[in-house]
């Protein structure tokens, strides 16, 4: 089985967000960066899946050459061989062209990523690859088994879950629960080194939307404290001030 | 121009958050001067089609056939984008929720419009190219995005809007677009519903507790608040990793965000990973034994106190208030 696992470049989940030039652009000062949470996921359940000899997997990113630690973790961890686009990633629409233009003629079975970047949080790259290929796809996944040619798939639904049977290929956005995130291990890291790292250019993709400023959320004023002894009293704040029971 | 609204249905009736995205549709609708057109997919009373006008869907295109009684995200977006065309809308608005999440790319990418998901207010159509505020860094802050394609698509965040009743009138239509055979690929074998309450996105009121509870048998006196208070069940990451309570509820960074009017948290500290999940929060009550948890900085009202002895109360004191 051949499996494309589509992975992003975050800031760390414990980074401070702020924005220089009137909010213009996000402050990357001190800012750590990490393969994305459930991009990991994603990682990790293409590494169970091609266990054994089962499969290889290639790793996808798109990123300028500052992502490639980010990239040498995940071919650490247990992919075969990545590639990079080499642009910066203009927004979720650009990034699946690009995951698109490559994957269409390589015949994967399965292209797996993370239900969303925790970043700008689109949730979109699944879905808009599996247009652009013309294949199922499924954006928050919970739950992926395959077997032959066909897999059975939970996905998250508002108070439980669907079942799906899907045909391979299709692509998913993988959620909690999918996989236990792998670390790598030593030897994962010293056969890092050498697997194949390509770097292609990127296609044109139209600009349809641009993001143009960001702002924070206001500060909350003040906490008001109530006595321990007195929940009474909150239930008169709640009901009476803040009026939201 | 017109505007175009997805109302996706829950077994066959609509939530309230399907009532909030109509109302938002419609307040856009009517700051460009345009109609609302509603568009329905599945099996759907007459009754509720026709209710969607309380909200000021002029027009509903009911689409009702054995293929699309489920949802197929694929074949849903060949149908809306069939719409769209149909009556010429150049705006889709949709819910910003799991499915629509599945289903606004697509819609998007057959349409090449702009896609702003995750809208937390209306947008400024002031001019041709329409301007959303979207959340972004997982609560910690807001993009504004311009779309400046000709067509566009808005996914608008649960809890996000009021709801508006206007009254006005609505003719609901037949509207029976070809699918693509390719569209149906995939098949829903199942559906488990695991709780019968509010769900956790959609909720109004979300009580969410930590590892100050100790351990899972100790969630009874949590699902008790919820209960009197009609609220759905949340928790931290450490509860949700350590198997006390399943992902589905884990609020957070890397959970989800949530964003009702009243977040209770209870034995959680507040590390910056869980208060990016809750920032949208209208009011925000903490309850921690600990008088320096950071959750303080970021409450609206707060009690130093043992959860095990405060939420009891509390409980009481809230049924005590309601049953008068």
């Amino acid at each position: 089985m051949k499996i494309l696992v589509c992975i992003s470049n975050v800031p760390d989940t414990t980074s401070k967000i702020t924005f220089t030039d009137d909010g213009t652009t996000f402050n990357t000062a001190g800012i750590q960066y990490i393969i994305n949470p459930y991009d990991e996921i994603a990682l990790s359940k293409a590494i169970g899946l091609a266990e054994g000899g089962q499969g290889t997997i290639t790793v996808i990113n798109i990123g300028e050459a500052n992502t490639e630690a980010a990239i040498r973790k995940a071919l650490a961890t247990g992919a075969d061989e990545a590639v990079r686009v080499n642009a910066a990633p203009r927004d979720a629409w650009f990034v699946a062209h690009q995951i698109a233009a490559y994957a269409k003629d390589k015949g994967f079975d399965l292209i797996l990523t993370g239900r969303e970047s925790i970043d700008y949080n689109g949730s979109q790259v699944a879905a808009f690859v599996g247009e652009l290929l013309g294949i199922p796809s499924v954006s928050t996944a919970k739950k992926i088994e395959i077997a032959d040619h066909s897999a059975t798939v939970e996905r998250e639904i508002e108070g439980g879950k669907e079942v799906l049977s899907i045909p391979l290929p299709f692509i998913a956005g993988t959620a909690e629960g999918v996989a236990e995130p792998r670390i790598p291990n030593m030897r994962g890291i010293m056969s890092a080194r050498t697997k194949p790292l390509e770097v292609i250019e990127p296609i044109e993709v139209p600009v349809l939307s641009k993001i143009t400023r960001y702002e924070t959320p206001e500060p909350r004023g003040t906490v008001t404290f109530v006595d321990a002894g007195e929940v009474e009293k909150l239930v008169d704040l709640l009901h009476n001030k803040a009026r939201v029971i | 121009m017109s505007v175009l609204v997805y109302t996706e249905n829950t077994n066959g009736s609509f939530k309230k958050s399907v009532y909030e995205v109509v109302s938002y549709a419609k307040a856009i609708a009517d700051s460009l001067n345009t109609s609302l057109t509603a568009i329905s997919i599945g099996d759907v009373e007459q009754s509720a089609l026709t209710a969607l006008g309380n909200y000021g869907a002029s027009r509903v295109l009911n689409v009702s056939s054995d293929q699309l009684k489920q949802f197929v995200n694929q074949a849903y977006a060949s149908v809306i984008a069939a719409a769209a065309d149909q009556i010429g809308a150049d705006l889709i608005v949709l819910s910003n929720s799991f499915s629509g999440k599945g289903l606004a790319p697509r819609v998007a990418a057959k349409v090449e419009a702009g896609l702003a998901d995750g809208a937390v207010e209306l947008p400024d159509v002031s001019s041709d190219n329409i301007t959303v505020k979207k959340a972004a860094f997982s609560g910690k802050a807001f993009a504004i995005t311009e779309l400046t394609s000709a067509k566009k698509v808005i996914a608008l965040n649960p809890n996000s809007f009021e709801l508006r009743e206007t009254g006005g009138n609505t003719t609901v239509e037949t509207f029976q677009p070809d699918i693509p055979g390719n569209d149906l690929a995939a098949i829903i074998q199942d559906i488990v519903r695991t709780t019968d309450k509010v769900t956790l996105p959609d909720a109004e009121i979300v009580v969410s507790a930590g590892r100050g509870l100790k351990g899972p048998e100790n969630w009874g006196m949590i699902e008790e608040l919820a209960d009197v208070l009609g609220a759905a069940t949340a928790c931290s990451k450490p509860v949700s990793d350590a198997g006390w309570r399943p992902h589905s509820e884990h609020v957070g960074q890397t959970g989800i965000a949530v964003s009702p009017n009243l977040y209770i948290a209870i034995g959680i500290s507040g590390a910056i990973q869980h208060l990016a999940g809750v920032s949208a929060s209208k009011t925000i009550v903490v309850i921690n034994k600990d008088p320096e948890a950071p959750f303080f900085k970021v409450a609206d009202y707060g009690i130093v106190g043992d959860a095990f002895d405060v939420v009891p109360r509390l409980t009481a004191a809230i049924k005590a208030y309601k049953g008068n």
